[in-house]
């Protein structure tokens, strides 16, 4: 037949963040937090005014984006059994008689992924509601094994939330802009299985296991003049990097402003984007247009939440959820985490989201913050600069440096007592960088790289080099300022690099004028 | 000893007068002789057998574990069974073997209980004949009765007698053929609308159907899960009440079962029923019903009038539209609830494969029987977008207004309501066929789907033989969760009715089993 299933990824457990609303750019990065759900979220909708600039008698184009973002929840278990996530995992090697529908079993909802949405929305400004719902959506698909997706289509467990975030390009380039965009619902919903289509043997595969751990976006996109009602909107399905989703929407924007202005129409329907060529096509399957027959599962009873007032005496806190705690437990937020960044140490707004956005970053820097004497000006400049870059170019996580944050904090203090030049600490660093475990006191003291602190020596060194070349002296003294620098490079080089070019040039200073 | 009770024949294990394997033979063999009554499905002989040895070995070291130790039962084949077959009677499950088993399954296994089979219905339990199953219909014992018999022969119509069989009600029918010839103790059958208290009717059985989430439906495989429940079935309402004992309580693997610990069912003994007000509903006296049932049903008022009970006509004033309203519902979770099988994982799968689509519609359409074919369509059309409101929505209103009838009726000081079972008793097959399953269901569920909407507890009680000589029953209906005081006060009535064991003369030559306890004459309500 034509679905001897495959089966690979994992399943579970799957919300969809809906949000509308907020301003969205063409070219703008996508706000996506990193919290410890690791879910990731975005977007928007609001209008857009395009790159281009409106020719004389033309009207300008709006464009409107709304996001239905698709995010697994980090837990243990599934949304509604009790069987494993797991990345990677063998295919159908975490699939309980529930996740295969076996006939008689029945969804019991997961307790940690109600707590972690309810979480999101609280970190999103969200509403939540006391008592949600559960619904099934039907349609036939080989990786949906029940014939239909249990998810909160009626009465969702959080609405009415927004997201602030920050985008480069307000009148200068590299200044930073808040948006908002709104957020119209947070829904628990089941993931569904996972099909791979062998052409060759004309087989679907099906893995049950679902969860891959990734994030999948459609975007609603249309198009109109300001002032006008809003455009017809097409769909982009399954958009999974934030890279292509920002550049599906560009091309859908610019494909449709074209096709309305040669006088071409928008057809409602679903687009898929061809990440090769960079542009979106039309799906030729029917998803987009089924009715999906909603209807409330009778399964399982409404979710209903508390908060510190409402619950109920004596209530078995195993049996409740109380909204009010899990407010407490709440980290602190990135948006407070950037705005505290910039008070307590100085930061650049800019400089704030880097740390933000690369996951322990922050906490890298901060460890080595309370390491360090120097700056925290400085400190941010050599993370973000140099230790990003490193990562960067051998494409490691923050866990996997080779350099700890007290090795980085040693370094910045012998740079900050002078001990070692700052060409010298680069050096350093790459020498930490390759061989772990050695501390920065004992790769200065190998390569000889302490700046010498023997004034002294230092003078003789400069006398010598001035005798050694009596025509750039004669420049200097002719009034040639850029000669100087000659003599200076010419010490250093003597020195091996270990001397402060500033003290050099004082002390050549001091010689020449006598 | 098979006729006794389930607490005689528990004392007479422990006592040692029977052994457990002993008793497992005995019901082997009457299901060997009952083939042609086509209550099982599957008979679970090696496995029976193999539980019978641990009973019995439990029995000797005087370690039984409980009154469901060692007696035989059966379970509708629409209750998931780990290793055993698990068809739904449909095409589409022939050879589906569960990994697990239902919750209630497993709780009577852990009790001791000897699994006997697997007992027949209507395809995926959607009718009230057990005459549209893939293993074809079951006969109602009471056809080969003495009484129904000797009956027959004074009025004789020259029908030909292997012809005119007649059907046990359903779609529970196997689970009471089951019972009705003794060849286990208790059974367990699932109540959508009826289909536990209908069979039981007709077969002269008590049949159960507890509260909404009292019992758990893990492992049942559902019909439509937002009235389904697990029923029991038994000659005794004693009995039902000791298997309602061990299924009551909540199961983490079901939502909908009730959080809090319940407390036990074991019933005692009423003899005085002064205090109780008894309802009758004036809306369930309909013109389709029989006069004799009408006639039992108002004998069976007056007895407890008589004993000294308050019994008062009340208004259940959305009856009449409760039919409609639960075949809206009920066929709309049917689309749902079967669109997983679709071929893939399990069950029947159609050797079709130019498409998943045309595969899909060729494996469902082999394997449904028009019927449920038939609801899935009905179903899918209430849940379209353009119809939702103007079916599906409304419907559900109307179920709260049904429900909210039963709320206020118990609230007016009502403890039980009283009410025919069935509209009158057990037809011959071929009389029964006439109708298409729609039509009968909606007949025959017309007493019983409403409680099923409020999710109330309900009983049938066998009260006395018609005319004809066939078992006719009466329906108690009770508080939500107030299971047990419905069960008392059935069980004061069983007491007063003295209703006629079941003869079989010529099936069961076994003279301990049909003699002892034998009670023709049924005191109070004798025609």
């Amino acid at each position: 037949m034509a679905a001897p299933v495959l089966r690979w990824g994992c399943p579970g457990t799957r919300w969809v963040l809906a949000w509308v609303g907020g301003g969205y750019r063409r070219g703008a990065s996508i706000g996506s937090t990193s919290n410890p759900t690791r879910e990731q979220s975005a977007v928007a909708q609001k209008p857009l005014h395009t790159a281009q600039k409106p020719r004389k008698g033309e009207h300008k184009w709006e464009a409107v984006v709304g996001l239905e973002i698709h995010a697994q929840i980090s837990s243990n278990s599934k949304l509604f059994s009790g069987s494993e996530v797991c990345f990677s995992a063998p295919p159908n090697s975490l699939v309980s008689f529930f996740d295969a529908s076996l006939p008689g079993t029945l969804p019991v909802l997961n307790r940690r992924c109600v707590e972690a949405a309810v979480m999101t929305g609280l970190a999103l400004n969200c509403h939540i509601n006391k008592k949600s719902l559960f619904d099934r959506k039907h349609y036939f698909y080989a990786d949906l094994p029940a014939g239909y997706q249990i998810t909160q289509q009626r009465l969702p467990i959080a609405v009415n939330g927004s997201l602030v975030y920050s985008v480069w390009g307000g009148k200068k380039p590299s200044q930073m802009v808040s948006r908002t965009v709104r957020i119209k619902q947070i829904q628990l919903e089941q993931d569904s299985g996972k099909s791979l289509h062998d052409d060759l043997r004309a087989q679907t595969l099906i893995d049950l296991n679902r969860a891959e751990g990734q994030l999948r976006v459609d975007a609603n996109v249309s198009v109109h003049h300001p002032g006008e009602p809003l455009g017809i909107r097409t769909e982009v399905k399954n958009l999974n990097s934030i890279r292509f989703l920002a550049k599906a929407i560009d091309f859908e924007i610019q494909r449709q402003i074209n096709e309305l202005e040669t006088g071409g129409e928008i057809l409602n329907e679903t687009r898929s984007f061809d990440c090769q060529l960079g542009c979106t096509v039309p799906m030729r399957d029917k998803e987009g247009k089924q009715d999906y027959r909603f209807m409330p599962e009778p399964n399982l009873p409404p979710l209903v939440l508390y908060d510190t007032t409402s619950l109920p005496a004596g209530a078995d806190s195993q049996q409740v959820i109380n909204i009010d705690q899990i407010r407490d437990t709440l980290p602190e937020l990135p948006s407070v985490t950037r705005e505290r960044l910039v008070q307590q140490y100085g930061l650049l707004p800019e400089h704030s989201f880097t740390l933000l956005n690369e996951v322990g970053l922050l906490e890298f820097f901060q460890n080595v913050i309370k390491e360090t004497r120097a700056e925290p000006k400085k400190v941010a400049n050599w993370v973000l600069n140099t230790f990003l870059g490193y990562l960067k170019q051998q494409n490691l996580a923050v866990s996997e440096s080779p350099v700890s944050p007290s090795a980085l904090a040693e370094l910045l203090n012998l740079l900050d007592s002078k001990a070692i030049s700052s060409s010298a600490a680069k050096q350093v660093f790459q020498e930490l960088w390759r061989a772990e475990g050695k501390t920065a006191a004992q790769v200065v003291s190998e390569q000889k790289l302490e700046l010498m602190q023997d004034l002294e020596a230092l003078d003789q060194l400069c006398l010598s080099t001035m005798e050694g070349h009596p025509q750039v002296v004669m420049d200097v003294k002719k009034g040639n300022s850029r000669a100087i620098n000659k003599l200076i490079g010419l010490v250093r080089k003597a020195t091996l690099s270990r001397a402060d070019p500033a003290l050099i040039k004082d002390i050549l200073e001091k010689r020449l004028q006598s | 000893m098979l006729g006794r009770t389930l607490r005689e024949v528990s004392a007479a294990l422990k006592q040692g007068q029977i052994t457990p394997t002993e008793l497992c033979r005995k019901c082997l063999s009457l299901i060997q002789k009952t083939k042609f009554l086509n209550a099982y499905i599957t008979v679970s002989e090696e496995v029976a057998l193999k539980q019978a040895e641990e009973s019995e070995k439990r029995y000797k070291k005087g370690q039984s574990l409980g009154d469901l130790d060692g007696i035989p039962i059966a379970v509708k084949d629409n209750f998931s069974t780990s290793g055993i077959e698990t068809t739904c009677a449909s095409n589409m499950l022939k050879g589906y073997v569960p990994p697990y088993n239902a919750t209630v399954v497993q709780k009577l296994l852990d009790q001791g209980a000897l699994l006997m089979g697997k007992t027949n219905l209507d395809e995926f339990a959607m009718g009230s004949g057990s005459t549209d199953g893939v293993f074809g219909p079951v006969k109602n014992p009471w056809s080969y009765s003495k009484q129904y018999r000797e009956k027959k022969q004074q009025n004789p119509r020259g029908e030909s007698e292997d012809s005119n069989w007649l059907i046990t009600g359903g779609s529970s029918g196997g689970s009471a053929a089951a019972v009705s010839t003794f060849t286990c103790f208790a059974a367990l059958g699932s109540d959508t609308g009826g289909s536990t208290r209908n069979p039981a009717a007709h077969c002269g059985l008590v049949g159960f159907k507890p509260s909404y989430g009292l019992v758990s439906r893990h492992g049942l495989i559902p019909l439509v899960n937002s009235m389904d429940v697990p029923g029991i079935l038994t000659r005794y309402v004693d009995d039902t009440a000791i298997v309602l004992d061990i299924l009551a309580g909540h199961d983490p693997k079901d939502s909908t079962t009730v959080q809090e610990p319940v407390k036990s069912f074991i019933l005692p003994t009423l003899t005085d029923v002064s205090k109780l007000c008894i309802g009758i509903p004036k809306e369930y006296l309909v013109p389709e019903l029989s006069s004799e049932v009408r006639s039992l049903w108002s004998k069976a008022a007056d007895l407890f009038e008589s004993e000294g009970a308050k019994v008062i006509e009340v208004s259940l004033p959305h009856t009449c539209y409760s039919i409609i309203c639960y075949h809206v519902l009920c066929t709309s979770e049917v689309a749902s609830n079967m669109a997983r099988f679709d071929g893939l994982e399990y069950g029947h799968r159609c050797d079709i494969n130019v498409s998943t689509e045309a595969m899909y519609a060729a494996t469902r359409r082999e394997g449904f029987n028009d019927v449920v074919r038939g609801r899935i369509l009905s179903g899918n059309f209430f849940l379209l977008k353009e119809n939702y409101e103007n079916y599906f929505i409304k419907a559900q209103k109307v179920r709260r207004l049904i429900a909210n009838d039963f709320v206020n009726v118990f609230n007016s000081g009502v403890d039980v309501l009283l009410t025919p079972t069935t509209l009158c008793e057990a037809v011959p097959y071929l009389e029964f066929i006439k109708e298409d399953n729609r039509t009968r269901s909606a007949q025959d569920d017309i007493f019983t789907q409403a409680v099923n909407m409020a999710g109330l507890p309900a009983v049938s009680i066998p009260v006395s033989l018609s005319s004809k000589g066939l078992p006719v029953g009466l329906q108690f209906i009770g508080r939500a969760f107030c299971d047990q005081q419905l069960l008392t006060v059935a069980k004061w009535f069983e007491k007063q009715v003295q209703f006629p064991v079941i003869q079989l003369p010529q099936l069961l030559d076994d003279c301990s089993l049909s003699l002892e306890n034998e009670k023709l004459a049924s005191v109070s309500l004798k025609q």
